[in-house]
């Protein structure tokens, strides 16, 4: 045995190994960056969830910073989201609009009703085209838009008070100020 | 009158393919180079399938916004360029060569590069190192003896 040295070669390569699988195994392979971050709000024009006759728009909600919140009465994690939407809804320090994807008209005012509606209004995204464009993958999605219409943040999966506190309203304040 | 029909045409095409199951198109090599395109783009529900493969909801949307463009007349990068812009190069079954992906594509070449470097310099020490090296001790032998039977040992009856 001339060189015991080398025979810690592979320990060594083992550790290397061993700490990048453990930094891999705290990430989320669902949550992709979201490449829209940064860019405009892509633009829809849908009917409203409440009232089929009024369309929303995002061009027309320029001139606020708004969350834009994508739910369903099929999501189950929505429901998990839902008391901390109505949670910062109560406190009316972010306006709060929704985009019901892929849903029955009926079940989706069935289900704000059971649950309480946080949102200003909800645009009915019924073929999910929108969501496409959003680069909707799976709901619940939440993005963060500016007065000049621009994504500034995006969140997947439910949201918690951690990130609502921690991300989504320091930022709208800081955009608030700014814009 | 021209854009009135070509009008209804797009909405009998999308009703055309608005139900669950996978539509094929009265168009053979429109759906051909679907499915060509589709085998390049990934699901985003189930990652690890491409959206040809996918049956997901949000895998049969896509593949019709998909169908949609090219029979709009869309060519095939301009799709591309589309989807990278709402879902990012995770979209692409096949990452981009860029300084961000580069350890990625050639990480196995200089892992492969290393281990045979490894391979070959450990080889040659090998053939250099004197007989003597290599010999066994004779404690050693003497136990290898013993196991195969050659000469009697403790260890055999």
């Amino acid at each position: 045995m001339k060189n015991r040295r080398s025979l810690w070669i592979p320990l060594a390569a083992f550790a290397v190994l061993a700490a990048f699988l453990g930094v891999g195994l705290t990430l989320n392979p669902r949550e992709l960056p979201s490449p829209l971050v940064g860019k405009a709000a892509p633009s829809f024009t849908l009917p409203q969830l409440h009232a089929a006759g009024q369309v929303i728009a995002p061009e027309g909600l320029r001139g606020q910073v708004y969350l834009l919140n994508v739910w369903a009465s099929w999501c189950s994690s929505c429901r998990a989201e839902h008391e901390h939407l109505m949670a910062l809804a109560g406190t009316r320090e972010l306006a709060i609009y929704g985009l019901d994807y892929k849903d029955e008209r009926d079940a989706g005012i069935a289900w704000l009703h059971r649950n309480g509606n946080p949102y200003i209004a909800s645009a009915f995204d019924a073929e999910g085209r929108a969501g496409i464009d959003w680069g909707v993958y799976g709901v619940p999605e939440t993005f963060l838009v500016d007065a000049q219409g621009v994504v500034r943040y995006k969140h997947v999966g439910p949201l918690t008070p951690a990130v609502i506190e921690g991300r989504i309203l320091p930022l709208a304040r800081e955009l608030a100020r700014h814009g | 009158m021209a854009r009135f029909i070509a009008m209804l045409l797009l909405v009998l095409a999308s009703l055309a393919h608005a139900g669950e199951a996978q539509p094929v198109a009265a168009d053979p090599v429109l759906e051909a180079r679907v499915s060509k395109l589709a085998q390049e783009l990934r699901c985003l529900v189930c990652q690890n399938q491409t959206l040809e493969d996918s049956h997901a909801p949000l895998a049969i949307d896509l593949k019709n916004q998909v169908r949609d463009m090219l029979a709009s007349g869309r060519s095939e990068s301009e799709v591309v360029e589309y989807l990278v812009a709402r879902y990012g190069d995770f979209v692409l079954y096949r990452p981009p060569l860029k300084a961000t992906t580069m350890l990625l594509w050639i990480g196995p070449l200089l892992l492969l590069a290393i281990s045979l470097f490894a391979l070959l310099h450990h080889i040659r020490r090998g053939a250099d190192a004197p007989a003597g090296d290599r010999a066994i001790d004779a404690e050693a032998a003497r136990r290898a003896d013993a196991l195969l039977g050659l000469a009697p040992g403790k260890d055999s009856p």
